[in-house]
């Protein structure tokens, strides 16, 4: 494991050469950058200030007790999650296994419970009791449970049901719409595979003209877009490079440019990751951005590239982490975008998420740690393509495999 | 540029009061995103986790008290449902009065299938409420067909909740239902530009101009727009996406007349503002496919920009030239490949070194392929920091 000491590289000399260059030009794009830079310069300076020797800390406690609290209740501001509380299950259950803090086995039995009740009578899951089936929620909701990792959370799941709710979304050219009635974009695809592939309920037809839908998502960028024609997008690019690789077509992308692309949306001075080309720098693409590199590690080690490092991620690790321990935690508990911005449980999640993939490098047989900070800013590693922690992968897939593949009942585009 | 959502009148009369506080900061994937707030470091957190105040009952300035549904008389013969949370819940909202009473009367009305104006109605009141339940707006959608209501009108209200919430997926996807059923675009660019106003690279916006104008085949002005958009802001990706998106969409980039022109405009923007990554990577985008060392005298008048109006970017562009010409010319090409790999390592150390670790590794995927003459070139080249 490598420990980093200081000097940290926002501390050094030649950060400050590293501000945007705005030639002169104003615009609103470089206004925004600006003031950004300037908001994470304050907070560098006042940390200078205060601390003679750098040392970046988790605080582990506040987020622990911010994400206990959170499992439970929720003030009203929340309301606008109604809609996808198993989102909610989800961030704060990831969370909490990457601080490596255990959930009680009682709440672990009412989460499943609930989640049980999130369950639409026609399959799938939705964002809370009695709303409509959803592919965002079912990600969310299978992932928790897969968190849970118990029989009781397993046995929650209905694939038969399951299975014929993604056939019902299911679209001709490849491509799936979030929830009967609703909007298609690559996000759909991902949540599809992603369940689909735990629970063992792919069928030869399901993902059939997928993948060439979500490589016309590719643009000229190299990034993904939405759907096909839209501006490159952290997220979108996540959710179709995933997606990709689980039906093991990632070498149906353009590696190269898409490589290009995610490793230009690291900020040269923020050190954290902007989800599009002149965006700004926010907390969550920690993962959504930086957790592609992992994901196109593999895919070119399986393209058979020896020129690969064997090291690290073809990222700036330490400056990642440096942007999120510095820039992204509430001292209250919580991680967040961006100095400034409120604390929540998505980017507390993802904020944690990037935090473990820029401290462990890693594949089937090598294993490299770096640690920003002291040791005990170690996160446990997540599963690059799922993001939920590798054990559980594996504790899912095996359970799941000694099930057969249910047989498919419904056609496909009835709720288009 | 905007930075609060801004609340339409009839929001404001009935609103639930947004703490200032812990509003779920919450980034395109499901929902809500909180616009680009200035910096506002008077977060009082603790305010949120005690709950909120709600609006006091009595409205001294407008007649028209609100009531909830349980007390009124004409909804006496629904039963309303409540939420089915379990008896030990989790990730318990701490819903308000309102919100509850709201709910639990669409409940009723979802459970008996009711089709009635007082239920399409109430599904306004829910969307109000929490702009991001999917399931209310699928049952509007139903309602708005059985009960065969004026989609002007509809086209009315969702201008006003977009504009109240232009980062929010359902409203998006509403709107277009309503415009392919009236099958009427005539509205759209105009509406859509004026969001964009607001803010130039709300994704939602891009993506339903982008159906409006493939599916109506509305290309001839946008060219023009798009233009405008990058005169106002040179910076701005999404319109670089767009200009992409139009071109492809109706000239295409095969007559070299256009590729040409395009070239030439890309060129013209890198000396306005040579920090720019957007206008290099279109350069780079519009070239790529017919080989970016094919285009003759480009490489010329990249070495010359070099001099005067040099970046990363542009650095980064003479690698991707270098390594075309090593993967499309043959003959002696080891000068290339030094080129290229001083150039790499001139990235990696000193110009780009956030990316320290990707130069590396396209500095020993090139000399690995190219088989410089060096025979120290080994796979995974060790450390050197």
């Amino acid at each position: 494991m490598e420990r980093v000491p200081a000097p940290f590289r926002c501390f050094s000399e030649w950060h400050s050469s590293e501000k945007f260059t705005d030639d002169g030009v104003e615009t609103v794009t470089s206004v925004e950058q600006r003031k950004v830079e300037r908001s994470i310069q304050e907070v560098i300076s006042v940390y200078k200030q205060i601390h003679s020797l750098p040392q970046p800390t988790l605080l582990r406690d506040q987020h622990y007790q911010y994400l206990k609290k959170g499992l439970h209740h929720l003030a009203d501001a929340y309301a606008c999650l109604d809609a996808s509380r198993p989102w909610l299950c989800y961030w704060i259950l990831h969370s909490l296994e990457l601080l490596e803090e255990p959930v009680p086995t009682s709440i672990a039995s009412d989460v499943c419970k609930f989640l049980a009740r999130c369950q639409s009578p026609t399959g799938g899951f939705a964002g809370g009791p009695g709303q409509a089936a959803h592919l965002a929620p079912t990600y969310a909701a299978v992932n928790a449970l897969c968190i849970i990792g118990t029989q009781e959370a397993y046995n929650v799941i209905d694939r038969e049901k399951l299975l014929s709710f993604l056939f019902s979304v299911k679209q001709p050219d490849g491509s799936f719409v979030m929830h009967g009635g609703g909007e298609v974009d690559v996000r759909s695809a991902y949540c599809a595979a992603s369940v689909a592939s735990l629970t063992n309920i792919m069928t030869p037809t399901l993902f059939q003209n997928t993948p060439t839908w979500i490589v016309s998502c590719q643009n000229w960028e190299g990034g993904l877009g939405g759907v096909p024609g839209l501006e490159a997008h952290g997220g979108y690019t996540f959710c179709g490079t995933a997606a990709m690789v689980i039906l093991g077509k990632e070498h149906m992308l353009d590696l190269k440019t898409l490589l290009r692309w995610v490793a230009s949306r690291q900020m040269r001075f923020e050190g954290g990751f902007q989800g599009r080309c002149n965006k700004l720098v926010d907390g969550c693409y920690s993962f959504w951005q930086a957790g592609l590199l992992p994901l196109l590690h593999r895919a070119l080690f399986k393209e058979g590239d020896s020129t690969l490092s064997l090291q690290k991620w073809m990222f700036e690790q330490q400056a990642l982490q440096e942007y999120i321990l510095l820039c992204c935690q509430n001292t209250a508990g919580g991680l967040l975008d961006k100095p400034g911005k409120s604390r929540d449980f998505y980017h507390t999640c993802y904020c944690l998420s990037g935090l473990s993939v820029a401290q462990h490098f890693g594949n089937m047989d090598l294993h490299h740690e770096l640690i920003v900070g002291q040791e005990e800013n170690r996160l446990a590693p997540s599963h690059p393509v799922y993001n939920i922690c590798p054990e559980k992968v594996a504790r899912a897939i095996q359970h799941f495999h000694q099930l057969s593949v249910p047989v498919p009942a419904q056609k496909e585009g009835s709720s288009a | 540029m905007s930075a609060t959502t801004q609340r339409s009148d009839v929001a404001n009369k009935a609103a639930l009061v947004q703490p200032a506080t812990e509003r779920p900061a919450y980034y395109r994937m499901s929902g809500i995103e909180e616009t680009s707030h200035v910096s506002s470091g008077l977060q009082d957190e603790r305010r949120s986790e005690e709950g909120v105040e709600e609006e006091p009952e009595i409205d001294y300035e407008n007649p028209f008290r609100y009531m909830f549904y349980r007390d009124r008389k004409e909804w006496a013969d629904l039963e309303p449902v409540p939420q089915d949370d379990g008896p030990n819940p989790v990730v318990k909202i701490a819903y308000s009065d309102k919100f509850t009473d709201v709910y639990d009367y669409f409940r009723a009305l979802l459970k008996n299938d009711e089709k009635s104006d007082r239920a399409f109605t109430l599904t306004a009141e829910a969307i109000e409420l929490n702009a991001a339940n999917y399931t209310v707006w699928h049952y509007r959608r139903v309602l708005l067909q059985a009960l065969e209501k004026d989609l002007r009108e509809e086209m009315r209200y969702i201008t006003a909740i977009i504009e109240d919430q232009p980062k929010n997926y359902q409203v998006w996807h509403h709107r277009r239902m309503v415009v392919e059923w009236l099958n009427d675009p005539s509205e759209e660019l105009e509406f859509i530009a004026e969001i964009l106003s607001q803010d130039a690279k709300n994704y939602h916006a891009w993506q339903h101009r982008q159906w409006v104008l493939k599916e109506y085949k509305l290309w001839d002005s946008e060219l023009v727009y798009v233009e405008q958009l990058l005169e106002e802001d040179v910076r701005n990706n999404s319109a670089w996406n767009q200009r992409h998106y139009v071109i492809s969409h109706t000239t295409g980039y095969s007559d070299p007349a256009i590729l040409n022109r395009e070239v030439q405009y890309s060129l013209k923007q890198i000396k306005k503002a040579p920090h720019n990554e957007s206008v290099w990577n279109y350069l780079k985008g519009i070239l790529q496919d017919r080989g970016l060392s094919s285009h003759p005298g480009l490489l010329e008048q990249i070495l010359e920009l070099k001099e005067t109006h040099c970046s990363p970017y542009l650095l980064g562009f003479l690698v991707d030239i270098y390594e075309d010409s090593l993967e499309n010319t043959s003959g002696d090409q080891e000068e290339v490949l030094s080129k290229a790999l001083e150039l790499c390592e001139l990235l990696a150390q000193e110009k780009d070194t956030i990316r320290r670790e990707y130069w590396r590794y396209v500095g020993r995927s090139l000399q690995t392929k190219y088989c410089s003459s060096d025979p120290s070139t080994t796979s995974s080249a060790p450390e050197t920091d």
